[in-house]
């Protein structure tokens, strides 16, 4: 395969199997476990990490540092690191694929990040359809912590840390942080509001960070190379490190790509991807899982980070390209989302479950030729309105309704106007 | 009532964590993997495991996708119907597998072997149109290789009637 960018996270890649341990720590794992552990100080490993400009890689793109710093240093123990591996958005899979690939990158991600806040205990929260990867980590961990560098008094420096992998019974508010916390103490999962903020009073009113996955594996590079050296993999001056894009819909090759952050839709399809499939032309994409809005032909163009997506009042989310062909209805594919996050709304607050369903029984309506000119002002108002729901999950949910308002509301119209689908069966 | 070797099991396990309501998912799986559902009864013997009421449990039991408060089939399958598998031919995969099993979705054959459920993206986008079966994926599915998989299952229990 043509990439002729660094792979990082993806270093010890395999088609077939995992990296075994001997493997991450040949290419320089668990390096920057020991260089911490004896020559930093937990404030100096957060200012690497604020200094390299470490985005959430979840969908939030919260600076990884900055969160750090918000435990306070004489907060009170046990203080908790939660991995959120309960990759729920639609189109996403890097998490899948980066626990497939080299399961200590994330263990050394979360000691580390213990080490920097001096927390007493990790929890990978995953979901169940992932239980390959809950079973490799479960494994993995045992290894780590025969080796001593996990457990208590890691590698005799006196810092002691657990991880411990706890299943989610399988619901996407899950992977929201707050819902998360209440689904680790075996509560409804519904949404938390802050403050106070988890690195205040978290997981059993304790102090907890938590960071997906992927940010999660970029401690241990961050911190073996170099915060600079960490800014300098982006292609663009507002980015820094790779990303994982996870690549799905009307192109050759689905799947999992480690590419510099700045890197341009066009290629990213046409180099990456290997092109649409045939017979296909590019019509949209949603360019981070199903809370993005829609790209349209006119941002193929475009340098892929989060900086610049959201100049353009877009999101990068997670990085989970879905891609579109002209011969895909995009209101039937919206009507599929508002399906999603309708069934997926954990009915706490009132705009979201009752907003959700009524968008799309208006928009089925249309889709379905049964639509009527008045029916458009009342979606776009009740998006609108959406906002004032009780957590990140509603707004998210209309990005694609509003998009699809913005771009292609001439499609839409088409629908009404011909009391039918034009791309349907 | 849950055999006593499986709640020793559960109680040891309850034994070595700091809050035993942190395990109840667990709990929950392990006792519907004996029931083959989340009876009534089920949900008191979770609840007075994790030292819970009933209603608490209750709440997970009816919030989860993979616990189950009604009978269901040995072998679940769960459709997925999210985006990138409506868009590559989920509607092909339902209605082949509904015929196939003679069943709609939501129900469970007659002799009890298989449930169909839609689900949430599953995370396997890479190779759509996916489903699992009992939790395990399959992916890039077309009708040649559903047969071959529900064979397979049906002969692995030929006398399977409820």
């Amino acid at each position: 395969m043509s990439n002729k960018y660094p792979q990082i996270l993806f270093q010890n890649r395999k088609p077939d199997r995992i990296a075994t341990m001997a493997e991450y720590k040949e290419s320089g794992g668990y390096q920057a476990l020991a260089d911490a552990l004896s020559n930093r100080s937990p404030a100096q490993v957060q200012e690497e990490i604020l200094d390299a400009v470490l985005l959430g890689r979840g969908g939030a793109a919260f600076p990884a540092g900055r969160k750090l710093e918000t435990v306070a240093e004489d907060a009170p123990h046990p203080r908790y690191v939660v991995c959120n591996a309960d990759e729920m958005e639609p189109g996403t899979f890097k998490d899948r694929v980066l626990i497939h690939a080299d399961p200590h990158m994330l263990i050394e991600g979360m000691i580390l990040t213990g080490y920097a806040v001096n927390a007493d205990k990790g929890i990978v929260f995953i979901r169940p359809e992932y239980e390959g990867a809950a079973k490799i980590l479960e494994r993995e961990i045992r290894f780590a912590e025969k080796e001593g560098l996990l457990g208590e008094n890691i590698l005799g420096s006196g810092y002691t840390f657990f991880i411990d992998v706890h299943r989610s019974g399988g619901r996407y508010i899950c992977g929201e942080v707050t819902a998360q916390l209440n689904a680790l103490e075996g509560r409804r999962p519904n949404p938390r509001k802050p403050p106070p903020y988890p690195t205040q009073k978290g997981l059993w009113g304790q102090p907890t960070i938590s960071h997906n996955v992927e940010t999660l594996c970029c401690f241990p590079h961050i911190l073996r190379n170099g915060a600079r050296w960490f800014r300098d993999l982006a292609l663009t001056e507002t980015g820094a490190g790779t990303k994982i894009f996870s690549i799905s819909g009307k192109v050759n090759r689905p799947g999992c790509y480690e590419l510099p952050m700045g890197v341009r839709l066009s290629e990213i399809i046409e180099v990456h991807a290997g092109g649409m499939v045939e017979g296909s032309t590019f019509k949209a994409c949603l360019p981070g899982g199903a809370s993005t809005g829609f790209l349209t032909p006119d941002f193929y163009d475009i340098e892929m980070d989060f900086d610049t997506l959201r100049k353009k009042g877009h999101r990068l989310g997670t990085g989970a390209i879905m891609v579109f062909d002209q011969k895909t209805c995009l209101t039937a594919a919206t009507v599929n989302l508002l399906e999603f996050f309708a069934r997926e709304s954990c009915g706490w607050c009132t705009p979201c479950r009752e907003g959700l369903p009524y968008i799309k029984h208006l928009l089925t309506l249309i889709e379905n030729g049964q639509g009527s000119e008045d029916m458009i002002p009342t979606i776009k108002k009740m998006s609108a309105q959406l906002w004032n729901s009780y957590c990140a999950f509603a707004p998210g949910a209309v990005a694609p309704v509003e998009s699809l308002l913005v771009y292609f509301e001439g499609e839409v119209r088409e629908h009404i106007k011909l009391g039918r689908c034009l791309l349907g069966d | 009532m849950l055999p006593a070797d499986l709640k020793k099991n559960l109680q040891t396990k309850i034994a070595t964590v700091s809050h035993p309501r942190e395990l109840v998912v667990d709990v929950l799986f392990d006792i519907q993997m004996h029931y083959g559902h989340l009876t009534d009864e089920a949900i008191h013997e979770a609840a007075e495991l994790c030292g819970m009421a009933p209603v608490e449990v209750e709440e997970l039991a009816t919030f989860y996708t993979f616990t189950f408060r009604e009978p269901v089939g040995k072998y679940v399958i769960h459709v997925c119907d999210s985006v990138v598998c409506w868009m590559n031919g989920y509607q092909t995969i339902r209605e082949y597998l509904c015929s196939k099993l003679n069943i709609n979705m939501g129900e469970t054959t007659p002799d009890g072997l298989f449930t169909l459920i839609p689900v949430c993206c599953i995370g396997y986008c890479d190779r759509s149109p996916a489903i699992l079966v009992n939790r395990k994926v399959h992916g890039s599915l077309t009708p040649a290789k559903l047969d071959q998989l529900i064979e397979k299952i049906k002969m692995e229990n030929p006398a399977h009637v409820e």
